[in-house]
This record gives structure tokens, C-alpha cells and sequence, in this order.
């Protein structure tokens, strides 16, 4: 910041006075104080993002053996593709992020379309939806981990007053499709995540022009045919745009499966996800810690993850025009 | 809100032609909803009051019998919640300070200044935001631990926080957007009076931009406040403690009775309620206002 302090010199020259020499002057001096503004975010970007991205591609082709690093080729892609765990922890992130679009992505749009009828208590309803989201994740998941427990937690004791069978829950044994385990992970992240969702839908909702609603009725529309003809084209470009973000938000489940299992990935590794995976890859496997085989299933996950962000980006400039 | 020419789902004649549905309708909604999204709060705070035995026992009670307002001084002191609340703070605090100074630096010489190639910087900007951070913690862990040029080890340090912190492409441009809404005429006015740019920032653009420089800084203290993996990565296994509250907290659960768990879940919870509280109309429309064009 020290070199801005030398640099207090008005832009505008009169125009009169102003030759070739001097406006180039002028323009360097413009040039040298703008970048002095852009300088100490440009580093972190370079450290902290560039750098780490181009870090990661080139790790993910390298090994290293006793400190000595060398080309490897595909041969860390070939590791974690051959990998079992590779293949269970992508079909959990899958069922997670199926899971959680079905509940966590249909759930706020009916409670934000039921939010928006209501002619009070809204603020009150607007602020609990969003509670949770203000909380510290390991607030939220270890008191869900205390209501999921099968001897003493609260949702098998509900289970028992409603005579209902009860379940493991988080601790499930099951890897079928989709297992007990990773629903009890969807409804906590539901729980916690979902308000964000929900308010942005109200916005939405809240932009529809009332006149549409007018014409679908002088039309004998009923309330199904005025959600289905209306509400939802109306609303279509932000469902698209959150359903790519929740995808990308989805797919890098980490915290949730992690605190609830206690930082394992459950029995059979039925709630292992992608990232943590990446995390065992790079940081648990006692003695074996291997980033080359992490960053190589990180650039597996950055090039699925790419897709859908890219999408995302490229529906956001469509509303922008 | 529900005047004629902006309505709903359901017209205000439709409404009052239905009233005692509607009262019921609402009725069941508010109390669904507060026993959904208060309900747990609830128990969060209550059961942390039990006494060790009454936590773990088969079936839960749903008042404390006894009340130990004990469990909370104990869990307090067992976890080290004034240390790590301390470390949050200032983790959370210095992250938003430098990502002011940075960022807003940076979205203002980008939209007012225009400096050679800063499109392109811009755009290699607006890139990392399809690269979500969680994919690069190697390699950033990696390179925390080893500055390429300055070899410095920054693990261990609050540097490991704040700096990625800066790193924000959706913070710069939010800002970037915002400044390039302000009338140029102001500006123009600013530098023919002979204001450098930093005096320009200072005096005219910052006090007009107060509004999305509180959306920025409210999502930067909550993004610290809630990030979980970064800080396990590069703050654990120090000894006085440099965790996060979050961190802190999930190491010590596997080996601290049930009560005291949920009493120091509780009372790290309170911060960012009464953050909420106070902050919540700010919170919500930033919300809207961020990510409907965001």
C-alpha cells in the first residue's frame, strides 16, 4: 500500500497542454496505481486459487518416493480407478445428491409456494426456516448424531411411542440403494441447508406479476393447473440455476456424513463421499498419505464439478442480458 | 403485500371467502414449522442441563428432571470454549478485515480504474468460481505449508485462514457490480477537485456502497464462523489450541460425556443466534440480493 501514497496525482491533464509524452505519462501512472489497487488480491487469488488449481493437475500426474518427485503419468488415475472404495464412495455421493435434490430441492420450493399464500407471520416463518442455517455445523450435526442414536436418541423413542419399528439410522449396516445411513445424512443436511433455498424461492415467487394469475383463473385454471401453467415457467430460470448449485453444493458432502459418523464414513463406508475420500487419500491412511492419488481424484471431481458450475455460470449471464 | 395487482397463488377474494381454512391452515403451519426449526434448538440447549446419566438414558426425557446448570460451566471448561470461541473471533474478524482492504480495493480498481489486462484478470477471477474450494484442499494444503518464491509455512498460522479468505471471486464481484452502478458523474466530479483515486474510494465510493459492503461482510464472517475442513486441516494438533470453534468442539466430542457435548454445541451456537437476530434483516435480503443475479 506504501507506493499509493506516491501516486496522489489527479488523472485529468488539461487538454490543451497535454502531448504524446505526457499522456503517456499520465496513462503508465493510471496503469501503476490501478494495479497497486488490484495487487493484494491478485497475490492471494495467485496462492491460494491459480497456483493450487495448476498445482493439483500437475500433482495428480506426478509420484514421490522419499521426497524425490517424478513423472507418473496416468499411473495415480489407473490407482484410484482400479481403487473399490473410488467406486463406493461415487455411488454415495450420487445417492447423496439424488437423495438430497428429491427432499432438499423439491421441499423449499412447496414450503417457499405455501410461505408465499400466507398473508402472516411470514417474517416470523422466513426467519426459522433460515435458523438453521446461521448454526456451526458441529452444533447441528452432533445434536442430530445425539438424536439419531438407536438406544438413546429421540427419533427411535418417537418410533417406539408410534409403535413403528425403530432403525439405526446414521449407523445403518445397509449399502443398498438408497441405505438408511445416507437418508439419515439427507435429513440432517436438509434440516440445516434448506432456508437458503426457500428464500431465494420466495423472491422468486414474489416476482411473478399477479396479473398471470388473473388470466390462468378467467381461464377456470385450478390451483394445480395455476402452479403447473404459471408458477413454475414463471420461476423456471432460478429452479434451473439452483438445481445446478445444489448439485455442485451437494456433491462435495463432507462435514455432514463426516461429524455424524464421528469422523469415520459409516459402517461398510456407506456414507463415504468424494471429498472425503480425497481427505483419507491425502491426510488419514496412517504412513500411506498420498496426495498424488487425492489430487488425482480431485481433478476428477473439479472436471465433474466443472460442468455443472459452467452451466450454472452460463444461466446467470442469460439473466444478466 | 397482497393488494390486488400484486397477488399470489391465491387472490385475496379467494382468501376471504375461506377465512376460517385459511386461519387453520396457518395455524398448523406455524406450529409445525416452530416445532421443525425450534424444536431441536430446544433440546440442544434443555439437554445439555441434564445430568450425565439423565442424557444417555433409555427413554429421553423430554424436560430435565434435574436441572445441573453445572454441565455448562463444566463443559465450558473441559472443552476450552473460551480458547476456541477467542481463535474464531480472531480468525473471522482478521478474514473479513483483509478481505475488505483487498477485495474492495480490487473490485474498485477493476470497475473505476480499468487497468491493462484487468479483463482478463477478471475473468481468470470469475474461473475459480467453477472450481469450489473443497476440490483444492491439497494442493492448497500443500501449498500453505510451502509459499512457492517465499517458502514460508503458514500452517499453524491465523495467515492460513485469512489469506484464501481474500481469494473471494464472488466477494469482488458483487463489489465490482455494485461500484460499476454508481454514476460516473460523481466520480468524474471527485478527480476534476483533484482526488487520487484512494481519496475517491475513501470519500465518495465507500460511503455510498455501505449496503453491499454489509452483505460482503456478513457472508465473510459467517463463511469462517461455519467452514469445518480448512480449519481441521491447517489449525489441528496445536498445543495452546489454535482450532476453530467448530473443530475444537468435534475433537473433543468422542471423548466427553453427552451432556457436557451438547452444552458446548449450545453455547456455540449462541454466537451466531444473536448474530442472526440482530443482523436479520440485513441476512435475508443480502440473501436474495446476492444470489438471485449472483
Amino acid at each position: 500500500m506504501a507506493d499509493l501514497a506516491t501516486l496522489r496525482k489527479p488523472a485529468a491533464l488539461s487538454p490543451a497542454r497535454s502531448r504524446a509524452g505526457d499522456r503517456l505519462a499520465a496513462r503508465a501512472r493510471r496503469n501503476v496505481s490501478a494495479h497497486g489497487f488490484l495487487i493484494g488480491a491478485v497475490l492471494c487469488f495467485g496462492f491460494f486459487s491459480w497456483y493450487p488449481i495448476c498445482r493439483e493437475i500437475v500433482m495428480s500426474f506426478q509420484k514421490s518416493r522419499l521426497g524425490v518427485t517424478s513423472w507418473a503419468g496416468l499411473s495415480n488415475y489407473e490407482r484410484i480407478f482400479r481403487d473399490p472404495t473410488f467406486w463406493t464412495a461415487w455411488k454415495n455421493t450420487l445417492e447423496f445428491t439424488v437423495l438430497a435434490l428429491i427432499i432438499g430441492y423439491a421441499v423449499p420450493f412447496f414450503v417457499a409456494i405455501l410461505l408465499n399464500e400466507l398473508r402472516h407471520a411470514k417474517g416470523y416463518l422466513r426467519c426459522l426456516v433460515y435458523l438453521p442455517v446461521m448454526l456451526p455445523p458441529t452444533s447441528a450435526l452432533l445434536l442430530f448424531a445425539y438424536f439419531y442414536d438407536p438406544s438413546y436418541g429421540l427419533f427411535n423413542d418417537v418410533l417406539r411411542h408410534l409403535h413403528l419399528p425403530v432403525s439405526q439410522w446414521v449407523q445403518s449396516p445397509g449399502i443398498g440403494l438408497p441405505s438408511m445411513a445416507m437418508i439419515s445424512v439427507v435429513i440432517a443436511a436438509t434440516w440445516m441447508n434448506m432456508g437458503g433455498a426457500t428464500l431465494i424461492y420466495l423472491a422468486a415467487l414474489q416476482n411473478i406479476p399477479g396479473e398471470l394469475y388473473d388470466a390462468a383463473e378467467l381461464d377456470g385454471a385450478g390451483l394445480f393447473r395455476k402452479i403447473r401453467h404459471v408458477t413454475i415457467p414463471q420461476t423456471r430460470l432460478i429452479l434451473s440455476m439452483l438445481l445446478l448449485l445444489q448439485i455442485v453444493a451437494t456433491m462435495q458432502m463432507f462435514v455432514e456424513a463426516f461429524i455424524l459418523t464421528n469422523g469415520g464414513a459409516g459402517v461398510n463406508n456407506n456414507t463415504l463421499s468424494v471429498v472425503n475420500l480425497i481427505y483419507q487419500y491425502a491426510f488419514a491412511l496412517s504412513g500411506a498419505s498420498n496426495y498424488n492419488s487425492a489430487s488425482a481424484l480431485g481433478v476428477v471431481l473439479m472436471l465433474v464439478l466443472a460442468v455443472f458450475s459452467g452451466g450454472y455460470l452460463w444461466l446467470t449471464r442469460q439473466t444478466d442480458r | 403485500m397482497a393488494d390486488s395487482t400484486d397477488r399470489s397463488l391465491i387472490s385475496a377474494a379467494q382468501l376471504n371467502r375461506h377465512r376460517v381454512a385459511y386461519r387453520v391452515v396457518l395455524t398448523l403451519i406455524v406450529v409445525i414449522f416452530t416445532l421443525i426449526f425450534i424444536g431441536p434448538l430446544y433440546f440442544l440447549f434443555s439437554d445439555g442441563l441434564k445430568s450425565t446419566q439423565e442424557a444417555v438414558q433409555v427413554p429421553p426425557t423430554l424436560v430435565p428432571a434435574h436441572v445441573h446448570p453445572g454441565s455448562y460451566t463444566a463443559a465450558w471448561s473441559r472443552v476450552g470454549l473460551g480458547r476456541l470461541l477467542v481463535n474464531t473471533l480472531y480468525y473471522a474478524f482478521g478474514a473479513l478485515a483483509l478481505q475488505l482492504v483487498f477485495d474492495v480495493a480490487a473490485a474498485y480498481s477493476l470497475s473505476r480504474l480499468r487497468p491493462v489486462l484487468g479483463n482478463v484478470i477478471f475473468a481468470l477471477m470469475l474461473a475459480t468460481l467453477m472450481i469450489p474450494a473443497t476440490v483444492l484442499v491439497v494442493p492448497q494444503d500443500v501449498t500453505i505449508a510451502d509459499l512457492p518464491l517465499l517458502h514460508l509455512n503458514l500452517i499453524g498460522s491465523p495467515e492460513a485462514i485469512w489469506l484464501p479468505s481474500v481469494a473471494n471471486a464472488f466477494n469482488i464481484f458483487l463489489l465490482k457490480r455494485f461500484f460499476d452502478s454508481i454514476p460516473g458523474d460523481l466520480l468524474s466530479a471527485a478527480a476534476i477537485d483533484g482526488a487520487s483515486p484512494l481519496r475517491t474510494l475513501r470519500s465518495v465510493v465507500l460511503p455510498i456502497s455501505r449496503p453491499i459492503i454489509g452483505v460482503v461482510s456478513i457472508f465473510s464472517l459467517v463463511a469462517v464462523w461455519k467452514d469445518f475442513l480448512w480449519p481441521l486441516l491447517v489449525e489441528y494438533g496445536y498445543n495452546p489450541n489454535r482450532e476453530t470453534l467448530n473443530v475444537g468442539i468435534f475433537e473433543a466430542a468422542s471423548t466427553t460425556p453427552q451432556n457436557l457435548v451438547l452444552a458446548a454445541s449450545a453455547m456455540a451456537a449462541v454466537p451466531t443466534l444473536v448474530f442472526f437476530l440482530i443482523f436479520q434483516r440485513n441476512i435475508l435480503s443480502g440473501l436474495t440480493a446476492g444470489s438471485l443475479k449472483g
